[in-house]
Order: structure tokens, then sequence, then C-alpha cells
């Protein structure tokens, strides 16, 4: 576990990207990123829930009974999931109401749970901490760049400014509704994650 | 490590860690409250000055974009009683500041079930006693608008909001939601301040039966028809439920008997005043 500092940062966000190379966290992905604004308040939460508990569970890996090690790392995340919910709620308000329930799903997020298993129970917190930051920007970027493709298509704006003048305000634009709804997502996904192991073909599993 | 696995440690450090847990969480949860729940009135009210046409009449804007100045001015103008539904009377007794729609409905001795065949919004239960806001310039007594909480099912939860009616307490000015969990985009379009806006001037009431008939039309309404507002496209089950609850709370299980009655106390006090304005 030589892995440089650098190096447990930057990998999530191609080479080891949790969402395009590990397919975790989908869930939330399809969600929530109808709108840029949304997508990079999500990110924001989900890159401070991962880092904060990676610090938490490394910090305490040497006290923590293997038997009840998964309930251990579950109880962490969930308190942070609150926590950050909560200051949501006081300091953005009009967004945690768009994002309802899906702060609290950050719990069952299968980046922070795998993060915290996989990684902060062998290191150390510092670098921990890093590996938090990198993969909760590995999937931040994906949230970005789909988020990016469904609002300009199916809003015609980005961060609420329009770009594309809407028939129904009066533009000439027919916004495709297709690009609002789940499904969506995961086909911009599936471009995404195609176009990735193109550019790096040792991603590819074998069959 | 034998040590580490022995039950009594596992015990012992299972019970620090959700001390130290919940000690986090409902530090967090205490030490914000008083501004979410600040955001939460605020929101509402923004919303009442949204569907009411203040903040447009008044500045221009969506009330989203006024200054707390500008929204303190405005709320001058919007008070509140609280109503029983069923006799359409006020209840004196209890205190519109700490009216709670939603523990209202949910709580067995404060609502009734909703069993409507006719007008159903979706919804198990309704409040005995419903807040209803009154517009007035700040200082007269007399009523330019009434504000009526309405709620019912849409798509994916219940739709939140305030349905403003002119003072002849016939005519629509307004629709606003301040919560709902819509699709953004289709369902959501409930939020698109353009079509709250052909809210504005319908009509409630059909003219010849006298029951509840605005309603959402599918696709885009006719220029002729005074009830309807155009659909949301894409998103037909949330423009039947919104029909759905703006005809249940109009009618005679919601707030008929009230505004009937509100509507005779208008037109005695209107026996020697004059129309005023808008």
């Amino acid at each position: 576990m030589a892995k440089k500092t650098t190096d447990v940062l930057v990998d999530p966000l191609i080479n080891n990207n949790p969402i395009a190379l590990q397919i975790l966290g989908i869930c939330s992905a399809l969600a929530v990123t109808t709108k840029m604004e949304t997508s990079l308040v999500m990110s924001l939460a989900v890159i401070a829930v991962t880092a904060f508990s990676n610090l938490a569970v490394s910090a305490i890996r040497h006290f923590i009974p293997s038997s009840i090690r998964i309930i251990v790392q579950m109880t962490v995340i969930a308190s942070l999931v609150i926590v950050v919910d909560q200051i949501l709620k006081a300091y953005m308000y009009d967004i945690s109401k768009q994002l309802s329930v899906f702060v609290g799903l950050i719990i069952t997020n299968c980046i922070v749970m795998g993060r915290a298993e996989g990684f902060a129970m062998k290191n150390g917190p510092w670098v921990s901490f890093l590996d938090g930051i990198g993969n909760g920007m590995g999937y931040g970027l994906v949230l970005m760049f789909v988020a990016f493709f469904r609002e300009l298509f199916g809003s015609g704006s980005l961060f609420g400014i329009e770009l594309l003048p809407l028939d129904r305000n009066g533009g000439w634009y027919n916004p495709n509704n297709l690009m609002l709804l789940p499904p969506s997502a995961f086909f911009l996904i599936g471009f995404l994650i195609w176009a990735i192991r193109a550019y790096k073909p040792d991603q590819i599993e074998e069959a | 490590m034998q040590q580490r696995d022995s039950l009594g440690y596992t015990l012992g450090v299972a019970a620090v860690l959700c001390v130290a847990c919940s000690l986090a969480v409902s530090t967090a949860a205490v030490s914000l409250r008083g501004r979410q729940e600040a955001n939460v009135k605020l929101d509402q009210q923004k919303n009442i000055l949204d569907a009411t046409g203040l903040a447009i009449g008044e500045y221009g804007v969506q009330a989203n974009e006024l200054t707390t100045k500008q929204i303190d001015t405005l709320n001058a103008y919007v008070s509140s009683k609280l109503v029983d539904l069923e006799t359409g009377a006020y209840d004196g007794d209890g205190d519109p500041e700490k009216y709670n729609l939603v523990e209202e409905a949910a709580n067995p001795e404060t609502s009734i079930p909703i069993e409507s065949p006719t007008f159903n919004p979706g919804e198990p239960r309704r409040p005995k006693v419903m807040k209803v806001y009154f517009v007035k310039k700040p200082g007269t007594d007399k009523i330019l608008q009434v504000v009526l909480p309405v709620y019912g099912k849409g798509l994916w939860g219940t739709l939140y909001g305030y349905l403003a009616l002119k003072s002849d307490l016939e005519t629509i000015q307004g629709l606003t939601f301040y919560q709902h969990k819509e699709t953004p985009g289709l369902g959501g379009e409930v939020d698109n301040p353009r079509w709250k806006a052909m809210w504005d001037g319908r009509k409630l009431y059909d003219e010849e039966t006298g029951q509840p008939k605005a309603m959402v039309f599918k696709g885009p309404a006719p220029k002729t028809d005074e009830y309807a507002v155009d659909g949301l496209s894409g998103a037909t089950i949330t423009s039947r439920g919104v029909t759905n609850l703006i005809r249940y709370w109009a009618s005679d299980d919601g707030y008929g008997t009230y505004l009937s009655k509100l509507k005779e106390e208008i037109n005695d006090d209107k026996s020697s005043a004059s129309e005023g304005d808008k």
C-alpha cells in the first residue's frame, strides 16, 4: 500500500471511477441528474460524506471489533448523512427541497460504504480522507457529465440559465422529455463507460 | 486480537459509538432547527405572495427574488384565521401561528376521512380546521383576496399549495405549490411561472350548476374556456391530480360552506362601499 497520495486523489476520477469502472452508486446518479445545480450539491454532499466517513472509520479502525465492523461503518455514515442533510435544510433550503430523500439515501450509496470497508479499514486517516474526496469527486464528475446533457436537452438550460429557448416559453426548442426521465441517465452513463473503455482498453472486463 | 473480539469489548465499542454519533446528530439537529423552521416559514410566505400576485404586482418579480425587507412589507397585507370547514365558522380557540397542516391531517382527533366519490384529492384525511389567509390593504378591513391552503396526490407524492381567490370568491387569482415530489421538467412544471400565471382569471365554479369546474386541460386549453388552463405536457397524472385537488377543496366537502358564508359577509359589507381595485 505504498500508493502516492496524489494517486489516491486522482485515480478515482477516470482510471478507477466508482461509477464508470466499478458501477457503484448508480441509483442516485439516475435520480438527481435532471439539473446541474442539484447534481452539484449532491456531489458536494457525497464528497463530504465519503471523505469524513473514511476519516472517522480509519481513525478508529484499530478499535473496531471485526464482528460488527459493517454496522459501525453504517452508523458513522448514517450520522454524517443526517448532519449533511440538516445543514442543507438550514442553508440551502430550495435545493434540499428538490433533492428530497436522495440526500438521506447517500447512506445506502455503495461508494461510501465500499470505500470505508475497502480502503479506510486498511489505511491511515489522512490517505483515507483523500481517498474519500477522490472517490466523491469521481462520482461527482459523472453526475455533472450526465446532468449537463440531461438539463441541456431536457430543459434547454444549464444551471437554470436558459440557453435553448423552450417552445412552451415562446422559443423554438422542443425539449426531449426522455432526458428528464431516469432511463436517459442509463443511456448517458452507458455511452460514458463506452467512451472511457475505448480510450483505456485495460478497463474492459474479460467476458 | 482475542480481546478485541470478546463480547464485552464489542458491546462497549457499540455503546460508545452510539453515544458519540447520537451526540453529533442531535447537536446538528438542535443547533440548526431555528434556521430550518425560519426557512420553511419564509418559503410558505413567499408562496402566498406568489399565489396572490402581490410580489409581481408590487415589485414585478417572483417572491424568490424579493429582499427580506420587501417580503416584510408585503406580509403586512396578509393575515390569517382558523376556519372550521364543516360549519364554515371561524375557530377562535386555536392559535393560527401554531397551526401545522400536516400534523392536523395526521391526527385522527383533529381530522376526518375523505370519502367523497365525486371530488376526491386522493388523500386519506383532511383536518377539521384549516388556516386561511386574507389579503387586505394594511390598516383597512376590506378583503381583497382569500388564500386557501390545498393539497392532494400527484404522481410521486402529495402536492401542498395555496389557491388564491379574488374578492368575488369565484375567480382564481393564482395557484402555487410549496411542496411536491413531481418529476422536474414534467410534473415539476407546476412551478413554472408562465403556467402558474394562466390561473389568473379562471372561474372556479360552473355558472349553471354551481359545482367546482376549474381544471387542468389535457393539451392546450381552448381560448374560449374560462375554466381551464393548459395541461402539463408529459404529466397527465400530475395534471389530473391538480384538477382533482382544486375541485375537492372548492366543493362543499372542502371550503364550499365557508366560502358561501364569507360571500354573504362581503356582500353585506359592500352594500355601502363601492368596488375596489383588483
